[in-house]
């Protein structure tokens, strides 16, 4: 259950972004997890709810954005999402494909309510 | 007022970090590391006590142990071998951190290669750098030949890879070369040793790639 350690990191990196920014609670964090990248969006939001209480980012929601893993034809160029079974070309056959992208995992943006002060700046 | 904050942040840096961390002080001690991954059962402790039986008497070897059971570590302490276990807290993986934390009670100084024996376990251990030469992924004929596929995070962050337990293949439907072309299109180029810890059968290729690559580093 790696989950745990990696939520942490979300909320850090979350609330170190909202502070500088001067907001004053944390709405919603906006993630992008490519296939590639082995988590699973229930344990996430399962954890926030514990980690986050007390902190400006209690109750925000967790938005994944999932990005399928693709590949890319060696031969016509063709790109595709990653099948788990077989590994060719859907539009020439060929089987010298290489993976294109699919390893993401980042954290994208967060919604926030600013304070007036900041507002008004 | 809301507002929508860009921040685009690789949440894994925290992680990364303390990754680099380790790799420089591997670098200032000299030494070659190697982050072994497998499935439980796979064949990770074996590889190991293949690779210092073959060359304990050439190199200074260290082993630290990210497994749940200590049994592991006996064996390889009665080779004469100092070992460490790193404390996982029932983890499903090591992380950079906890390597860091171990690296005090191994004197690095003294070692040619340190071995980091990771969870059993081919998805959570992919996630993870910990600042090694070599991640290490041993598969095995008995998993089946499909794993490239399945698990494709773990085989697309090998740098090398040993398909073990070679003399099962006549009993299984485990078919090399669709194993071997999802490796490659997820890792072209990766270095392959099937091999066989029971019978020894590949394991001398397996180990001079290793000692070339020990050999290599600059003391």
């Amino acid at each position: 259950m790696h989950e745990l350690g990696i939520t942490q990191s979300i909320l850090s990196i979350a609330l170190e972004h909202a502070q500088n920014a001067g907001a004053v609670r944390i709405k919603e964090i906006n993630l992008v997890i490519g296939e590639l990248s082995s988590i699973v969006d229930d344990s996430v939001q399962f954890y926030w709810d514990m980690i986050a209480k007390g902190t400006i980012a209690e109750g925000a929601q967790l938005n994944f954005k999932r990005l399928p893993a693709w590949l890319h034809c060696n031969v016509c160029g063709h790109e595709f999402p990653m099948n788990r079974e077989k590994f060719e070309c859907p539009e020439c056959g060929s089987d010298k494909i290489v993976v294109a992208s699919g390893e993401e995992f980042f954290l994208e943006s967060i919604d926030v309510d600013l304070a007036p002060e900041a507002q008004s700046e | 007022m809301s507002e929508n904050i860009p921040i685009v942040e690789n949440i894994l840096n925290a992680n990364d970090l303390i990754a680099a961390r380790n790799e420089e002080q591997f670098r200032a001690a000299g030494l070659l590391a190697l982050n072994i991954m497998a499935s439980p059962g796979g064949g990770k402790t074996s590889v190991i006590l293949q690779t210092i039986e073959g060359l304990k008497d050439a190199f200074r070897l260290g082993v630290m142990d990210g497994d749940i059971v200590p049994i592991d570590l006996e064996k390889i302490a009665e080779m004469g071998i100092p070992v460490t276990l790193i404390n996982t807290g029932g983890n499903c993986h090591l992380d950079a951190n906890m390597v860091h934390g171990a690296l005090p009670s191994m004197q690095l100084d003294g070692l040619d290669l340190l071995i980091i024996e990771n969870v059993g376990n081919l998805i959570c251990p992919a996630a993870f750098k910990l600042g090694v030469d070599y991640n290490v992924v041993i598969a095995s004929v008995p998993e089946g030949d499909d794993k490239p596929y399945k698990y494709p995070a773990m085989f697309k962050g090998a740098d090398v890879l040993l398909l073990n337990k070679m003399d099962l293949q006549e009993y299984m439907d485990f078919d090399v070369d669709y194993f071997r072309h999802g490796v490659e299109v997820l890792n072209p180029g990766v270095a392959f040793f099937p091999v066989s810890c029971r019978t020894g059968e590949g394991i001398p290729a397996w180990l001079d790639w290793l000692r070339e690559r020990i050999s290599q580093k600059p003391k």
